[in-house]
Parts: structure tokens; C-alpha cells; sequence
């Protein structure tokens, strides 16, 4: 009984994590969805794939925090982005600026797309060349007309034995 | 004899990426204030918090910033590193406990020893934003001017210590 017990409060304790998360919320909902907002397009560096805004990192909610006071301050969303590449580079935006060191990243694939259909195109031309029109003799030719004229016969034979 | 050789070229050219690309490691991000001015602090001292410490009193130095914290298993690996670089009194080096509670910080040193000409505490993390900071340890090389001229980030080994921490260090003491 006790052990049940134990175990229906530790499966509570997940209740309590969340309940620390939210602990975040600043007093000012309209400034917290503003930083959540921004936090969304930016990326943690700790856990690289997490966002700034989903990201439990010490560092990410320290950076929160940094944005949260920015903003109270009055910068515009513009200015703290600045904030940020300018400590950690453009490796924090998930939407990276087109320079010349991204010109791969930005254009890359559409390079390799177009590289793709021109080798199609050349494949399918080469291959048309490199099969000629059939050319049919006169006796062939007197083969495939009767043939084609039976055909329409003897499929209606067919169709009446299905029926 | 196209047929094979084009696609064998495709080959050779994406496993050259791929062996470029894997051998990257993700968590090490460039950092863009290589070249520029080390962000101006003011921190109180580790040792002693009445004191303040700021990167201004180091004009005309060329030193080491290393950001370490008791919490931090990997600055315990790179450790002996900074002792041994103190002893041989190369370059002074100054230490941020970064995050980290104060008798936390002192108790670390006193296990670990101090190679510290002086530790400064940036309990809140701050600094180390402004810093670019983002997992520690990490290690900067600031010239006469103030001007950080390299950052490493994670722990320093012997070897990244003697094939470019020191010989920047000595060139940028020469200018």
C-alpha cells in the first residue's frame, strides 16, 4: 500500500517540473509573448537543435532573461538581434543573412536543381538520338494494317465470351 | 567509359564533403569578437569582493581571460594546463568563475590550486553573455590593446598550449 502510494506521488513530480517552468513568466504577459516571439527564430547554443524559447539550458534562460531586460528598456527586436550576432555570431539565427560566406547555404540547392535538370534534359536528348524511327518495309507495313484490322474484331469476341 | 567515370567523380566530390563535414565539430561556433575590443566589465574578485577587477586595468598586457567554473567537469581536465603554464610565467592569467556560487569557486581553487594572478566572479552570468559565452571552458587571448585576438573554446590542451596559444602569445609580446 505504501509502495503504491510512493508511486502515485512520484508520478505527481512531473506536475512540479512544469510548475518551475513557469516560473519564467514574467509579470508582463504582452512583453513575455514579445520575447518568446523573438526567442522562437533564435537558436540555443547548448542544445543546438532547440530553440532559444524551448530550450532549458541555463545558458538559453540567461539569454531569455538578457532579452526580457533588453526589451524592457526599449530596444527594438532589431537592435537585440544585433545584440546577439554580434556575441555569438550568426550562428544564433536560424535564419541566417545572405553574405558571402552563406551564398552556398542560400543558393546551393537551387545550383545542384538546376545542374540535376540540365543532366536530364541531356540524358533524354542523347537517348531520342540514340534511338532511330522505326522504319517499317512494304511487307510489313501490309502486316501490321491486317493486323489492325482483325483487332477490333477480336477483342468483340472476347467481350461477348466475358459477358 | 563516361558512364563510370561521372559518377565515380559524384562520388569522390560528396565523400570529400562528408569527410570534411563529420570531422567538424558543431559546438564550435566562430566567434565574432575575434578582432574586436574585449567587452569592457567590471567585476567584484573572487578572493576578495570588496575589490573590482576590469579588463582596462590590463592595458599595455598581453594576458589570458579563462572562464572556468567549480561545476564544470572539463575545466578539472584542463587544469594542470593553466598550472603549469603559470609556473613558467609566460603570460599572466586571469580567471571569470563563471555562474558559480562564491565559496563554491574558492573551494575549487583550493583543491585544484590557483594559477590565477586573480579571479574574477560573474556569479550571474552576465559578463560571460557579453563574452559570448556558451559553454566552459573557454579561453581568450587578449593583446596590449585590449583586443582579443583568439578564443578557444573547451578545454585547453598541452598541444593546442604549445602549437598556438603560446606562440601567439610571444608574437603578440613582441609588437
Amino acid at each position: 500500500m505504501k509502495k503504491c502510494l510512493l508511486m502515485l506521488l512520484l508520478c505527481l513530480l512531473p506536475a512540479f517540473a512544469y510548475a518551475g517552468e513557469a516560473k519564467d513568466m514574467a509579470a508582463d504577459p504582452v512583453l513575455e509573448k514579445r520575447m518568446i516571439g523573438l526567442a522562437e527564430n533564435l537558436r540555443c547554443l547548448v542544445c543546438q537543435n532547440e530553440s532559444l524559447a524551448s530550450s532549458h539550458a541555463d545558458l538559453a534562460e540567461d539569454l531569455r532573461r538578457e532579452v526580457r531586460e533588453q526589451m524592457q528598456k526599449g530596444l527594438s527586436d532589431q537592435e537585440i538581434i544585433d545584440y546577439l550576432v554580434s556575441r555569438y555570431g550568426d550562428f544564433v539565427l536560424y535564419d541566417p543573412p545572405v553574405k558571402k560566406s552563406t551564398l552556398v547555404l542560400w543558393y546551393g540547392p537551387f545550383a545542384l536543381l538546376l545542374a540535376g535538370a540540365g543532366m536530364l534534359i541531356y540524358q533524354l536528348r542523347k537517348r531520342k538520338s540514340q534511338v532511330p524511327e522505326a522504319e517499317l518495309s512494304a511487307e510489313e507495313a501490309q502486316r501490321a494494317a491486317s493486323l489492325l484490322e482483325e483487332t477490333p474484331a477480336s477483342s468483340n469476341q472476347s467481350k461477348d465470351k466475358q459477358a | 567509359m563516361m558512364r563510370f567515370i561521372l559518377p565515380f567523380v559524384v562520388f569522390l566530390i560528396m565523400a570529400a564533403f562528408m569527410y570534411v563535414g563529420l570531422g567538424l565539430n558543431p559546438h564550435e561556433v566562430p566567434s565574432p569578437l575575434v578582432g574586436k575590443t574585449a567587452p569592457a566589465f567590471t567585476l567584484p574578485q573572487l578572493h576578495e569582493p570588496a575589490k573590482q577587477f576590469s579588463p582596462q586595468d590590463m592595458k599595455g598586457k598581453v594576458w589570458l581571460f579563462n572562464v572556468w567554473a567549480s561545476w564544470c567537469t572539463a575545466c578539472e581536465n584542463e587544469h594542470p594546463v593553466f598550472l603549469e603554464l603559470s609556473r613558467q610565467n609566460l603570460v599572466p592569467i586571469y580567471g571569470m568563475d563563471y555562474k558559480d556560487k562564491r565559496e563554491d569557486g574558492e573551494a575549487w581553487l583550493r583543491k585544484h590550486g590557483n594559477p590565477y594572478a586573480l579571479v574574477v566572479s560573474d556569479a550571474e552570468g552576465r559578463v560571460g553573455i557579453d563574452y559570448g559565452v556558451y559553454g566552459v571552458p573557454e579561453t581568450y587571448v587578449i593583446d596590449k590593446q585590449g583586443v582579443i585576438q583568439h578564443k578557444h573554446i573547451g578545454a585547453v590542451t598541452p598541444k593546442i598550449l604549445d602549437e598556438k596559444i603560446i606562440p601567439l602569445v610571444k608574437e603578440l609580446q613582441a609588437k
